[in-house]
């Protein structure tokens, strides 16, 4: 099944003309409605009248995390805020989130990608979506919620956690899909061996994961043990949330929505535009957004572009599911932190050494994060208390910040590695290539 | 009269602990007492030796989480209760001791402690007539 045929399944040249028309319409509203593009693009010495069709998308100046977090948090939206009707916000990096706001088109935009993505995966209106994903600020929840109630499928809202919960629901509510991170998908499936629960019992037949990155052999793994196809889904709150991009069941790449989302592929360096097949950065320009349209938005994300049609018969460009990342940004347990934030809480604390160590696993398909902080010699006095303390006050303040548990150890003064160049701060263990 | 006892901040991993005692040996630094308060990931060891000063800037000089802290120790005759009436002391005068470790050389003995209070532990136990060692008293045990 395709959700929207003639927008899927569109030819080439007419995506193209559309998306140049609707460039055209972007570009308008954005010069007269955000000062952030009206300056920049004066800079460059480019009107709207200047941007005719998409081979000028490769002249408009590109928009970065930091721009939405210097304009914290309402500066970029386009629209008065009158019109906005919800926000969310993605975690918070340098302790601020970034913000982004959605009218009432924006949000039936957001249903029509999701139901696409539903779609895609095999998810009709017979379906009982168990919706995992956290349900909040994070585009998550609400972003599959409302695209399961537009296939007319019956959305279980459970939200994320409560393990025991979920699975006493999908058992007595028969659901048959599950959309959460792949590793939270792992981790049920690991529960309903130790709890025996009998299988029988269990109807998923598909399962509708992303929010962070995932391998081919995690995707056997949870195919295998769960029983289900396991569906790769993408996307990002400054784009919309989920609904960007899905793999179909042919599981080949995965297409973009790309009547409203233009994706191109950059040099991360040069920030030159690569061609069809080339490895870069992703880049959106989100062209029928009201309440926060982006103009060549830098997702960071490492993957290429592949135009050919899929044997499901969409011709969307497909994207490879991503490789890494352009920055230094770690998603765990579906949370984007930076190491920078890292820093800057260990800084605020004056018993410790700017030195210390990030260190990623996943223990039981839970990604685990552990942070090995230097003792100060100066602060080292010697009562057990005083460092104990000393722990949970890191402790605290770290998972205040970033949102997750953190586990912190304090190590002897040099034990952490000095390097005479760029100190690596980061030791990943999951195993994600 | 106060005397310097060594702090190190150890990890829980093997061999440290050895590391750390052969750098001070290696120097000549003899260790009177050790005694060690640990958690599931890291110790603090506590000596008292010779020559402190000598011993803690060694350790700095090789990277090891050291301090020197101000104790207090008392002597106490080798004999059965001899520790206990020195806690019921600090008990009366409600003094609460952070931590406390003893050792005896032949006849002699003596406690070494820590307290919130070190004026008013001083001040209960020349009250009550007790002997406090100081660094030249404990290197000569």
């Amino acid at each position: 099944m395709i959700w929207n045929k003639s927008n899927e399944c569109m030819e080439r040249e007419r995506m193209v003309s559309l998306q140049g028309e609707r460039l055209r319409e972007l570009v308008d509203r954005v010069y007269f409605n955000v000062p952030y593009y009206r300056e920049k693009m004066q800079k460059r010495g480019l009107g709207p009248e200047d941007i005719k069709n998409i081979n000028d998308l490769k002249n408009l100046p590109f928009t970065t995390k930091d721009d939405l977090r210097d304009n914290y948090p309402f500066g970029m939206f386009a629209i008065p805020t009158s019109e906005i009707i919800r926000v969310h916000a993605s975690s918070g990096t340098t302790g601020k989130p970034t913000v982004v706001g959605y009218t009432r088109k924006d949000l039936a935009i957001w249903s029509e990608v999701v139901a696409r993505t539903l779609t895609c995966a095999g998810v009709e209106r017979n379906d009982f979506i168990q919706i995992a994903y956290g349900y909040g600020l994070f585009t998550g929840g609400l972003g599959l919620h409302y695209g399961g109630e537009k296939i007319g499928a019956v959305v279980i809202p459970v939200s994320g956690g409560n393990t025991a919960r979920q699975l006493q629901i999908m058992q007595d509510f028969n659901s048959t899909v599950l959309a959460c991170t792949p590793s939270y998908a792992l981790f049920l499936s690991e529960s309903i061996e130790d709890m025996k629960i009998d299988r029988s019992k269990i109807k998923l037949r598909v399962g509708v994961f992303g929010a962070e990155p995932w391998t081919e052999s995690i995707r056997r793994e949870i195919e295998t043990s769960l029983g289900i196809k396991a569906i790769d889904i993408y996307g990002l709150s400054e784009i919309i949330g989920p609904g960007v991009a899905s793999e179909c069941l042919y599981q080949k790449g995965l297409h973009i929505n790309e009547d409203h989302f233009i994706p191109e592929i950059i040099d991360p360096q040069t920030l030159e535009p690569l061609s069809e097949g080339e490895e870069g950065e992703l880049v959106f320009t989100t062209v029928t957004k009201e309440g926060l349209p982006l103009i060549r938005y830098r997702t960071r994300d490492l993957t290429s572009l592949d135009y050919g049609q899929c044997e499901c018969g969409r011709t969307l460009a497909r994207m490879k599911k991503c490789t890494g990342r352009s920055d230094d940004m770690m998603i765990i347990r579906g949370v984007n932190i930076f190491p920078s934030t890292i820093e800057s809480v260990l800084l605020e604390i004056s018993e410790t050494h700017p030195h210390y160590m990030i260190i990623i696993d996943r223990v039981n398909n839970m990604d685990v994060l552990q942070v090995l902080v230097e003792v100060d010699q100066k602060f080292f006095l010697d009562r057990i208390g005083q460092l104990e303390s000393l722990k949970h006050k890191i402790k605290n303040s770290l998972e205040s910040t970033l949102g997750i548990s953190v586990d912190v150890k304090l190590v002897e003064h040099k034990t952490i590695e000095r390097s005479e160049g760029k100190a690596k701060r980061v030791v990943d263990k999951r195993k994600l290539s | 009269m106060l005397i310097k006892q060594l702090s190190i901040f150890l990890e829980n991993k093997s061999g440290r602990l050895a590391e750390a005692l052969s750098t001070l040996g290696d120097e000549d630094i003899n260790i009177k007492a050790l005694t060690i308060a640990d958690t599931a990931e890291f110790g603090i060891v506590r000596l008292i030796v010779n020559d402190p000063e000598k011993g803690f800037n060694i350790l700095r000089e090789k990277g090891f989480s050291a301090n020197l802290v101000d104790v207090i120790s008392i002597a106490t005759p080798s004999e059965c209760g001899s520790f206990a009436k020195v806690l019921k002391i600090f008990s009366d005068e409600s003094i609460s001791i952070e931590y406390i470790y003893g050792f005896s050389v032949a006849d002699k003995a003596a406690i070494v402690l820590r307290t919130e209070d070190t004026d008013k532990a001083i001040s209960a136990i020349r009250k009550n007539n007790m002997e406090m060692l100081g660094a030249s008293e404990i290197s000569e045990l």
